[in-house]
């Protein structure tokens, strides 16, 4: 065999993106013996980078070059081949080199699609595909701040070149003409949610018009982009993003056949019609068509790589390109769009399509099975793409669950049921298994371990949670301890610490972290710290060293605004006030001239107070009875009432007696997170007691009880807990739960979470609570009274305080000076607050 | 003077022979690991005393927020670096340089600050 030394063939790469980079690579790693010597010719100034990240060089000006070579191969940067000789096997370059070969890969990409639009060679007008295109558009944008731009196109890219424009400060409008945006992705339902979620983010969408011609200002440069429709809009930048051209140039000059459309044809193993060329990536016409998406390109590199060690005689060179996935997931834009296998297969025979849409979240998902409801063809996820890696790697399977409750019951299989043939990366071709194997044979504990040794994650990304969950899996199977540190500065999740601290009688965070951590702490564990140290009875909030620990809003007891201002929520218990204390707050908001809103929990928040003023706001308060609501705490918030029997013509319990009863009880019971309850009179559930960390609801024969509902970000119903308790019983198990819940949940972890991960779920719960299961009720039972016996108003006890009144003053040195940079303007009667600087984003420093 | 010159003093610390040194406040005055903000012709300077009893100067200014409130934010470490967290987006900063540690393109200027042999905080304006 032709080993080393002058029998070694040459092989030639011509571009160096990320599909020539893959394939010299792969080629690097199993052409053990050195059969192949290796040119690369590449037009760009630098040697291949991750052209899919390429926006994050924009936006946070990260380094995007892939792994270097190494010396034994020659990359030529900056020199495009312009001719390739097929007789001679010769490829000469723009420098006049030539360059022999045993084999030809091309691997030359595409370039961005101009349409011939008058107008198109302007200056401010760009492309967005290299590292100098952007470093272009970057420039011209930062000598035109506020300037407007327009981006022709709307589809995956052009909306992600739209976002950045924004980022640098260009007021941007996408342009797209079909009639929605993202069209080869999306359904018309799909499209019209996205838009609503585009527009929310400051672009602006035209969909349906052509752009007719961009016209020049007095400098030259583009001014205006002409519509279709006649209307103009005003673009001092322009970048086209309409679609991709295969670069077949070269191909087509020495005689290599080319398809209709571009693209160099090349058969399922990436050879063209001479057999010692090849085309890979995006310049290849494979089975009819070119692919657009870095997985496809990096598996045609794999399956070359093959052919070639074939030819040294280094492997059985059968990989063959067997046709990809073209699932894809919108990044880097803060919203979840995805779609996956076929998303127009229900425009075909024997489908069905399950859609689901909801106007107030933006969510829009549409899932297409097999007509017999099992297999998972395709569909479209706008809003919310949590489900996308699993539902992408089930596409042409079973699914897991009924599409409905696919939809509904959340994230899909866990980590450990994926059939070991899943492909989890599409990037990358990675499957389950491999990933399986190298987590075992590898002992990999991290993500990062998996990204580098599978290459798993380590393009777009948008597998990194279902990679995370496998690797999960792997471990504990294999009985390691999954990573749940808190921070850098512990090792231990949030339920050990607090049991370290339960169990040692720890008082102090400066004991805790010297003992069982490191450094001093953070914005992370110093609150969750705070909040253990509180929940477990260590006196007033404020106290020595625990005030040091807590987040601005505990540490003033009231809620940070945007413009450094407070609002002051008094706690209004079930909602019932008297008028003389409504007459109070009403004063008191006069008085202070603060704004006043009735909030979403039953009572009324007072805005824009400043430190100094917090204590006089509140004293009138305390005088007036009123006490701390807690709206700044991870604590109790509210309990929510319907007005009940009394009034009611349908209630048949007293729910505001009861809510009441229940707000005083855990008023000020410090959590991982806020705390939510409701009570209803009767099953009209006009207290939305369901939605709630805990919700009553009456029935003729006492109370149901509901736990972990959730509102917010990812609505969940709550779960019945237990039927037609009388009160006693349904307080004692209400106490249980809370106190179960603040030992054993993760930081910011609200019920609805904590239920969703706890082991055996609601049957669980009832086993421990009810049952006795743990033997820890008198445990929890007795916590609970220590907490109700030792309540003391937070506000009263600083306003008693002097020490601990110091801190409201806004300036050390000149106390009663207000704040100069805290201005307001009117608005509908009231103070609105002013920025006067807004956020800026650059470097600040001399 | 503008909001937005109070938090970048045109001149370096040093570069004018003569500093101002201002008197703040008594040490005793500092709570340790929390911050206070201090007015020092008419620029907001935010003053910290970490746990190892070491006093820091950073503008008070928040640009991620626009907001004044560095002074509120909880104080930490990150490696061994001595940080503080704006209380609004909580972006960590470190203490002794002002640069953000989660956005390289941001750093928050600094000032000069001493303990003087009377146990008062003294912060330089230049
Ligand atoms: C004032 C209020 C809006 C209003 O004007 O109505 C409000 C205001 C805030 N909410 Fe809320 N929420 C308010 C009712 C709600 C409700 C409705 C309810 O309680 O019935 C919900 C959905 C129910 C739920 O929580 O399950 C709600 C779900 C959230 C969430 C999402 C929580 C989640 O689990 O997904 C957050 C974010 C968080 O806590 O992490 C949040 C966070 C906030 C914060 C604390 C954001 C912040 O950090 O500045 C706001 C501060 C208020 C302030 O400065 O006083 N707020 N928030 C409401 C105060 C109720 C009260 O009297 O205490
Ligand atoms: C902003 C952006 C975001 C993207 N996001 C995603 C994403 O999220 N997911 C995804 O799957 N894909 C994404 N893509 C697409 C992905 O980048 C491409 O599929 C991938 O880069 C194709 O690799 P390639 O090596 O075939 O071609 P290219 O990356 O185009 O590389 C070809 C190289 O060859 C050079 N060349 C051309 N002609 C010659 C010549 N005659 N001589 C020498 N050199 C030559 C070119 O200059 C270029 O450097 C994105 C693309 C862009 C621009
Ligand atoms: S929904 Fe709640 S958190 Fe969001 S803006 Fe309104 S008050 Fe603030
Ligand atoms: S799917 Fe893109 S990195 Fe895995």
């Amino acid at each position: 065999m032709n080993v080393g030394g002058e029998a070694r063939k040459r092989l030639v790469v011509v571009g160096h993106g990320p599909a020539g980079h893959r394939l010299v690579e792969a080629l690097r790693e199993r052409d053990v013996t050195g059969a192949w010597r290796i040119t690369v010719v590449g037009e760009e100034p630098r040697p291949a980078y991750d052209r899919v990240a390429l926006t994050s060089h924009l936006t946070e000006g990260a380094d995007l070059a892939l792994p270097a070579h190494g010396p034994e191969v020659t990359v030529h940067t900056g020199d495009p081949a312009v001719e390739i000789d097929r007789t001679a096997r010769t490829v000469t370059t723009a420098s006049g080199r030539r360059v022999g070969y045993d084999a030809l890969v091309l691997a030359t990409g595409s370039s961005p699609f101009v349409p011939p639009v008058p107008g198109r060679d302007l200056p401010g007008v760009f492309v967005y595909r290299t590292i100098d295109d952007l470093d272009a558009l970057r420039e011209h944008c930062a000598a035109r701040p506020g300037a407007g731009g327009v981006v022709i196109g709307g589809g995956l890219l052009g909306l992600e070149a739209a976002r950045a424009l924004q980022g640098l400060g260009v007021d941007a409008h996408v342009v797209e003409v079909a009639p929605w945006l993202m069209p080869r992705q999306l359904d018309e339902g799909g499209g019209a949610m996205l838009r609503r979620h585009i527009e929310a983010l400051g672009l602006r969408v035209r969909t349906g018009t052509p752009v007719a011609a961009l016209e020049a200002g007095e400098d030259g440069a583009v001014a205006r982009v002409r519509l279709g429709d006649g209307s103009a809009l005003e673009a001092r930048v322009v970048v086209f993003s309409a679609g991709i051209r295969p670069r077949d140039e070269l191909a087509r000059r020495c005689g290599l056949p080319v398809g209709e459309r571009g693209g160099v044809v090349v058969d399922a193993a990436c050879r063209t019609a001479d057999p010692a060329v090849f085309a890979i990536g995006e310049c290849a016409l494979i089975g009819g068509r070119v692919y657009g998406l870095v997985g496809p390109c990096l598996s045609m590199a794999e399956a070359v790589a093959d052919q070639l060690l074939a030819e040294a005689g280094g492997s059985s060179g059968n990989a063959r390109f067997e046709g990809a996935d073209t699932s894809t997931k919108l990044k880097l834009m803060g919203v979840d769009v995805a779609s996956f296998g076929d998303p127009f297969a229900d425009r075909e025979e024997g489908t069905l399509s399950v859609t689901y849409t909801d106007p107030v979240d933006g969510v829009y998902t549409k899932l297409v099975v097999s007509d017999d409801a099992r297999t998972l063809l395709g569909g479209v996820l706008v809003g919310d793409a949590s489900a996308y890696p699993t539902l992408r790697a089930c596409v042409g399977s079973a699914l897991p669950d009924s599409p409905g409750q696919t939809l509904f019951g959340g994230v899909g299989p866990a980590g450990g049921d994926l059939p070991d043939a899943t492909v989890i990366c599409n990037c990358n071709n990675v499957t389950a298994e491999t990933i399986r194997r190298s987590i075992r044979d590898e002992g990999l504990t991290d993500v990062g371990g998996v990204k580098s040794c599978t290459r798993a994650g380590a393009s777009c990304g948008s597998c990194v949670p279902l990679v995370k969950r496998l690797l999960d899996a792997e471990l504990v199977a294999a009985g390691i301890e999954v990573d749940k540190a808190l921070c850098e500065h512990f090792d231990h999740s949030r339920a050990e610490l607090f049991d370290i601290v339960r169990v040692r009688r720890i008082t102090t965070f400066t004991q805790l972290i010297s003992e069982h951590g490191r450094g001093r702490g953070c914005d992370i564990c110093k609150p969750a710290v705070a909040s253990i140290l509180a929940s477990l009875g260590n006196g007033h909030i404020l106290d020595g060293e625990q005030a040091a620990l807590q987040d601005t809003n505990d540490h003033f007891l009231a809620n940070l605004q945007k413009n450094g201002t407070y609002s002051v929520v008094p706690r209004i218990p079930g909602g019932e006030i008297t008028p003389e204390k409504l007459i109070v707050i009403g004063e008191v908001a006069r008085d202070f001239g603060l704004y006043t809103k009735i909030t979403g929990g039953q009572r009324i928040d007072l805005f824009g107070a400043r430190v100094e003023q917090l204590p006089q706001i509140w004293k009138r308060l305390v005088d007036a009875g009123f006490e701390s609501g807690h709206a700044y705490g991870k604590a109790l918030r509210t309990v929510k009432s319907c007005v009940g029997s009394t009034w009611c013509r349908y209630g048949v319990q007293d729910s505001v007696a009861l809510a009441i009863r229940l707000e005083l009880r855990y008023r000020g019971l410090r959590a991982p997170h806020k705390l939510k309850a409701a009570v209803s009179g009767c099953a009209r559930e006009c207290a939305e007691a369901q939605s709630k960390d805990f919700g009553i609801i009456a029935t003729e024969k006492g109370w149901n009880l509901y736990v972990a509902g959730n509102g917010g970000m990812r609505p969940r119903h709550a779960d019945l807990f237990a039927s037609d308790l009388d009160e006693e019983t349904l307080v004692r198990y209400i106490d249980r739960f809370l106190m179960f819940y603040i030992r054993t949940a993760d930081r910011l972890q609200r019920t609805a979470s904590w239920l969703e991960g706890l082991d055996g779920g609601i049957d669980y719960l009832r086993e421990v609570i009810i049952e006795d299961r743990l033997g820890i009720c008198a445990e929890l039972d007795a916590a609970m009274e220590r907490h109700v016996a030792s309540y003391s108003d937070e506000w009263r006890d600083t306003l008693e305080d002097p020490d601990k009144l110091r801190r409201f003053v806004s300036f050390v040195n000149a106390p009663d000076v207000p704040d100069p940079s805290i201005v307001f303007e009117t608005e509908r009667d009231q103070i609105k607050p002013v920025l006067r600087t807004g956020p800026q984003r650059e470097v600040l420093s001399r | 003077m503008t909001a937005d010159v109070q938090t970048r003093p045109s001149t370096a610390v040093g570069q004018r022979s003569t500093i101002r040194w201002h008197d703040v406040c008594a040490y005793s005055d500092l709570l340790p690991e929390r911050g206070v903000a201090a007015l020092i012709e008419d620029v907001q300077v935010a003053i910290f005393r970490t746990f190892d009893g070491e006093l820091y100067a950073l503008s008070n200014f928040d640009p991620f927020s626009g907001a004044y409130v560095i002074s509120r934010g909880i104080l930490g470490t990150r490696g061994d670096v001595p940080t503080v967290a704006s209380p609004m987006y909580k972006q960590v900063f470190d203490l002794r340089t002002g640069r953000c540690l989660d956005d390289p393109r941001v750093a928050l200027p600094t000032f000069r600050i001493r303990r003087t042999p009377q146990d008062r905080v003294e912060v330089a304006s230049a």
